[in-house]
């Protein structure tokens, strides 16, 4: 079963194409990283894939069913900066999924309510190493710390898809590597499928199950504003097919890692985020 | 060392900060004692010794014909006036600017016309307040309402623009609704940035409420000065002046404290 489909998929600003003819399928439980150089169009399929930005052409299947115009909870997603709210505590942070999801326009829980929800938060907190700094705020946080956070906070609400953008590009290395280490462990335990932007190969080829390059086959000045980017590699498929339309960016290759990564069966983190019974 | 680079210590600072305030004093000592060497009657620089007598009169001793402490009626009337317009202009602003700065159909209707009646000189309009809703509180209030509130809306919704996109982004994807998000991600952090532009509001409020009871008022620290103006009364008007530029800083003070206690956050974020 595909989780997510991208069916010839255009999106041009104005009279510059950005991304041309994109076809993609994304199984799910997959772990895919997008790379490529700057400005070549990863974060717009990333906002194409949140809901953010509407494909000029062609559409975007989720489950079969046609992609929702706007954001929602089906996709969490960590950006590299401002994913965390500076007004609220770690604990506000996390709990404010749940808040959204369970309360009405007011979006605050009081009570055994909200009792449950900061039993949940604190049990997710500890399991991403932020135990004992719930009372802080997120400015108080190193950046790997807030990073830490900004995953908590999306896992609470259990998405089907979530999506990274550059989420580490920002961390020290060794931070970095501790953080791949409870990247890898999320998407072990819990039921997600990623899809993560990132500019690091090396970052890339340790976390993805497979690797999409995002290339433009022409860069002559003048070719720029009219051809957009290309899927250029996808590893398990077979090497770049003859353009059907010669003009934006596609696909052009889509690397499988080997040894074949697979997703562990639900644990922990996601057994924290699931704990609210709604009868 | 270069000028650039050299910084006074707290000692340093806090003598620094009082000199100017200092060397005005002595200015006006000076200025007023050869005056008055001159004319023991001279009324423009009145020592600080006859001003002291004035301020005896006006603030401890009853008013020979109302009966009240000019000064403490004077201040509570205009104090009424200031506080009920900025508060009633904060509210307005509050509202209008998270929905003009939060949703495009909003900003497409209203952006241009707030745009466009800010630029309206608001006491031009103070006869047409007068003429319209009297010479009462209602019209002196009305004129600090309009003369601070538009400004403010189009500050608040600049400041609701400039929450980061991914943060919007975010709260929808943790499945918020439009008044979810108002309420939890924009407000909170939007009433810091309140306080900062109200701040910035206290002067021109001021000067409103001076205008508008100079024209047409029957007490008020601004119907006061412009009253005795015409007796040349420089003993009433200097400390009136002191007075009502002193109540502005405690304002601004006390809204300064008011943010820091209230949200801590916003410091840290600020400096983060």
């Amino acid at each position: 079963m595909n989780a997510i489909v991208f069916d010839k998929v255009w999106k041009e600003y104005g009279d510059h194409v950005v991304l041309e003819q994109i076809n993609l399928e994304i199984e799910t439980r997959s772990f895919v990283a997008l790379v490529g150089p700057s400005g070549c169009g990863k974060t717009t399929f990333l906002r194409m894939l949140l809901g953010e930005e509407r494909p000029t052409r062609g559409s975007i299947l989720v489950d079969g069913v046609p992609l929702k115009a706007e954001p929602d909870a089906d996709r969490g997603v960590v950006f590299q900066r401002y994913s965390v709210f500076p007004h609220l505590t770690v604990l506000g942070n996390v709990i404010i999924g749940r808040e959204f999801e369970m309360a009405g326009a007011l979006g605050r829980l009081f009570g055994r309510a909200r009792k449950q929800a900061e039993d949940d938060a604190r049990e997710l907190l500890a399991a991403v190493g932020l135990a004992g700094q719930e009372a802080k705020y997120p400015a108080a946080l190193s950046g790997g710390m807030q990073q830490r956070l900004a995953l908590a906070q999306a896992i609470m609400r259990r998405p089907k898809v979530l999506l990274l953008d550059e989420p580490f590009g920002a961390l020290d290395p060794g931070i970095r590597s501790d953080i791949h280490v409870l990247m890898r462990r999320i998407w072990n335990e819990s039921s997600l499928t990623v899809v993560m932007v990132t500019h690091d190969l090396s970052e890339a080829f340790e976390l993805g199950t497979r690797i999409i390059a995002f290339e433009r086959p022409r860069s002559r000045p003048e070719e720029l504003e009219r051809y957009g980017v290309r899927l250029s590699a996808d590893i398990p498929t077979p090497p770049p097919t003859a353009p059907l339309l010669p003009k934006g960016a596609t696909i052009t290759k889509d690397i499988e890692i080997w040894p074949k990564k697979v997703a562990g069966s639900p644990g922990v983190l996601t057994r924290h985020g699931h704990s609210a019974p709604r009868s | 060392m270069r000028a650039i680079n050299y910084r006074p210590d707290k000692t340093w600072r806090l003598a620094l900060a009082f000199l100017p305030f200092a060397l005005l004093l002595l200015t006006y000592i000076i200025a007023s004692d050869i005056r008055l060497t001159e004319n023991p009657n001279d009324k423009l620089l009145p020592s600080f010794a006859k001003m002291g007598e004035t301020i005896d009169a006006y603030a401890m001793k009853p008013d020979t014909r109302t009966g009240d402490y000019l000064l403490w009626a004077d201040t509570s009337a205009s104090l009424t006036r200031l506080i009920a317009g900025l508060a009633i202009s904060t509210a307005i602003a509050l509202v209008l600017g998270i929905v003009v700065g939060l949703l495009p159909v909003m900003s497409a209707t209203l952006g241009p016309v707030v745009a466009v009646l800010s630029m309206v000189p608001p006491l031009a309009l103070l006869p047409i307040l007068f003429i319209v809703m009297g010479l009462g509180e209602a019209s002196k209030i009305t004129l600090i309402v309009v003369g601070t509130s538009l400004k403010l809306i189009r500050d608040i919704a600049l400041r609701v623009e400039d929450i980061p996109r991914e943060q919007l982004i975010k709260a929808q994807t943790l499945g918020a609704s439009t008044p979810q998000i108002a309420l939890r991600v924009v407000l909170p952090q939007i009433l810091p940035r309140l306080i900062d532009s109200v701040r910035l509001e206290i002067g021109p409020a001021w000067l409103f409420l001076i205008a508008a009871e100079a024209i047409a008022a029957d007490s008020g620290l601004g119907y006061r000065i412009f009253l005795v103006r015409r007796y040349l009364s420089m003993d009433v008007i200097l400390p009136y002046v002191a007075w009502i530029t002193l109540l502005a800083f405690v304002m601004d003070l006390s809204l300064r404290l008011l943010q820091r206690k209230s949200f801590p956050w916003f410091a840290e974020a600020r400096t983060a």
